[in-house]
């Protein structure tokens, strides 16, 4: 009764190609991101800027960097921790290579880097395929982890090997390392989440988005109708890696303030695979949900069992805590294996009738 | 160029120099590769049966092992402890039947693959709640002397490894050949389809192929568990079976076997001789890089199933 499409007319091909066409949903994204960035920095604590909704929007970031690639692109990978590690350790080679240039760009060129190893890593698709490939994309994760350690040119010969985030500026503003403060280092992180992730969402309706849902759906038809393989699955796998060299970018500059291979490991890849199958494979938004979901899951339980006055050793709870988020996603898997993203759009669904049931 | 030759010339130098060592070497990277093998069958049963990538498999030889151990811990003699473990792999072969692959029958590959990866999760936390997550020993007698064979210095435990790694798989493949059961196990693996349509039960054979690869869990289980003692990087090390599967190809028992060896002897050899020229700890990733190389030219593995497309 209150969303509805009907009295919505286009006019203008403009209209019809908009975004998002219903005035609702444009009215609902953009109070979303007004909230964000207007109202949430006053209110919220240091400890929920700090603790969850940073990590929370660069692993989104993250998600729609593995996304782009399985979602999207149907390539399966197990190497997102390791495409997130090339854009933290390049990132950082490049900040302080250049102290002068500009943190954004420091970014930037970590998700360059990150790009080009992701293309490389990427060749193999093109022969390789479904699990196969998923395992090759392992060999990524635990060579480039072993490289950034083992290297020490990485880190500039730091003597510990977990050099801290150099600190930089924005309009007079700290924005990376440990001594910034929280509210800038949100906004700064925010503001690249909202532009890539627009930016992402126009991608993949556009022209290469749809080759390579065309390649996802299958391969050899695709083919057959004149679509690339070699430069359909290179540019996925690209541009998903330069997300998530991003995201590592982020990750260690504005969240963890150092910059070291355990933050990056393969249990990170298996995080972020799990925010995109819960989230819903193949959708932005669903990117947002799981990342949301996964990484405030296990604070969520842990607080639930202090909540209740259970007695129990920190490591019991760990334990449980593994188990039932085991569990939760055995069960969500089967309640719904299109994820978040399709329980939102059946929502909306329901909402358009909503108070009657045809 | 002291590069080159460091790289290409110094190892076989030191190779031939010391036949003895490199024969060492050798026979400990093929009895670690033996114990791939063992976690990688598990993996081959399941997928050919049921398509299923489990990434499980892993962590069911540690929650095998801890098991096995726990139980050994209350007190209760060696082999109740090994037959109460088979029980209970089975009895988690059918709640795993019930509670997870029946209610995902059709779905896509990718999801099955999730939620065995959500499997892993939930039965590392149960079996870290139950028995706790300490390092322990395990001790079933197995014999932990060394041989000398020449100048070479070769561990029991690693040939009374093979052995039981043989003796398993000659088992398995008589199982497969001439009973009831494994017949019907190569017809779902041959074509799920036409299986049902002749009246072989597919959810039977789900739970059996389950069961059967939570055996195998339990052997690698005892076999690391006796090695390494029993602990949570069991799990991980069963990583390392993974390109041992590509190598092999996924629906190959042979394939895992000779995978596993190949896997197993070269990264030793590439440690000990080459390792350090890249600075060590190149154990990590070798496997996998040589599984990557190794697909280009094969994409179906050593043994696997031609893959054939149609549109």
């Amino acid at each position: 009764m209150f969303y509805r499409e009907a009295g919505v007319f286009k006019t203008t091909y403009s209209d019809d190609m908009a975004l998002l066409p219903i005035p609702l949903d444009k009215f609902f994204v953009l109070s979303v991101i007004a909230f964000m960035v207007l109202v949430v920095p006053f209110i919220a604590s240091e400890y929920w800027l700090e603790s969850i909704l940073i990590p929370v929007l660069i692993l989104s970031l993250a998600a729609i960097g593995l996304n782009i690639l399985t979602g999207y692109a149907g390539q399966l990978s197990l190497g997102t921790g390791a495409f997130m590690a090339a854009g933290a350790y390049l990132g950082y080679k490049f900040v302080t290579a250049f102290p002068d240039i500009n943190i954004v760009v420091g970014v930037l060129v970590g998700g360059l880097a990150s790009a080009m190893i992701g293309a490389v890593f990427g060749a193999p698709s093109l022969r390789i395929k479904g699990f196969y490939l998923a395992v090759t994309t392992l060999a990524a994760q635990f060579f480039l982890i072993w490289l950034f350690t083992k290297q020490p040119w990485f880190v500039n010969y730091s003597i510990s090997g977990v050099p801290t985030a150099p600190p930089r500026e924005i309009f007079g503003f700290l924005v990376t390392g440990a001594e910034s403060n929280e509210t800038a280092r949100y906004l700064f992180v925010l503001s690249f989440v909202i532009v890539f992730a627009l930016i992402a969402r126009n991608l993949t309706r556009g022209r290469i988005g749809r080759s390579w849902m065309a390649i996802r759906d299958m391969d050899i038809a695709a083919e057959l109708i004149g679509i690339k393989p070699l430069q359909t699955k290179l540019s996925a796998f690209a541009i998903s890696s330069f997300y998530c060299g991003m995201a590592g970018a982020l990750w260690a500059f504005c969240y963890i303030n150092i910059v070291e291979p355990s933050a990056f490991d393969i249990n990170r890849s298996f995080q972020i695979l799990f925010m995109i199958i819960i989230g819903g494979l193949g959708s932005i938004l669903g990117s947002f949900l799981g990342a949301a979901f996964i990484f405030t899951l296990p604070i969520f339980l842990n607080n639930a069992a202090t909540g209740l006055g259970l007695e129990v050793s920190t490591a019991l709870i760990r334990h449980v805590e593994f188990m039932i988020f085991g569990a939760m996603i055995i069960f969500f898997l089967i309640v719904e294996p299109h994820g978040l993203a399709r329980m939102w759009s059946i929502a909306k669904e329901k909402l358009r009738m909503w108070p009657f049931p045809y | 160029m002291e590069f080159l030759h460091a790289f290409f010339i110094a190892p076989f130098v030191e190779m031939v120099d010391q036949p003895w060592f490199l024969f060492e070497v050798l026979v400990g990277g093929l009895s670690a590769g033996v114990m791939y093998s063992l976690v990688a069958l598990g993996f081959v049963l399941i997928f050919k049966a049921s398509g299923v990538f489990n990434y499980a498999q892993g962590v069911m030889v540690l929650f095998a092992a801890l098991n096995l151990v726990g139980l050994m811990e209350w007190g209760v003699p060696v082999w109740l402890a090994l037959i109460l473990t088979v029980i209970i792999m089975i009895g988690l072969a059918f709640a795993v039947e019930r509670l997870v692959l029946r209610k995902l029958v059709n779905q896509e590959p990718i999801i099955l693959f999730m939620a065995t990866i959500g499997l892993a999760f939930f039965l590392e936390g149960f079996g870290e709640t139950i028995w706790g997550s300490d390092v322990r020993p395990l001790d079933i007698g197995i014999p932990d002397d060394v041989w000398f064979v020449g100048d070479a210095m070769l561990q029991q435990s690693d040939i009374f490894a093979a052995v039981v790694a043989s003796f398993l798989v000659t088992v398995l493949a008589l199982f497969f050949h001439y009973t009831r059961i494994g017949r019907a196990l190569r017809a779902v693996a041959d074509d799920h389809q036409a299986a049902l349509s002749i009246g072989i039960p597919l959810n039977h054979i789900w739970i059996i192929v389950w069961a059967v690869a939570g055996f195998v869990a339990l052997v690698a289980g005892v076999m690391w568990g006796a090695r390494l003692g029993v602990q949570f990087s069991l799990a991980i090390i069963a990583l390392k079976a993974l390109p041992v599967l590509i190598l092999g190809g996924f629906t190959s028992i042979p394939g895992a076997i000779i995978g596993g060896l190949i896997i197993g002897a070269g990264e030793k050899v590439a440690e000990v001789y080459w390792g350090s020229l890249f600075g060590g700890a190149i154990e990590e990733w070798f496997a996998y890089v040589v599984a990557l190389v190794f697909l280009f030219f094969r994409p179906q593995g050593l043994f696997g199933d031609k893959i054939i497309e149609r549109v």
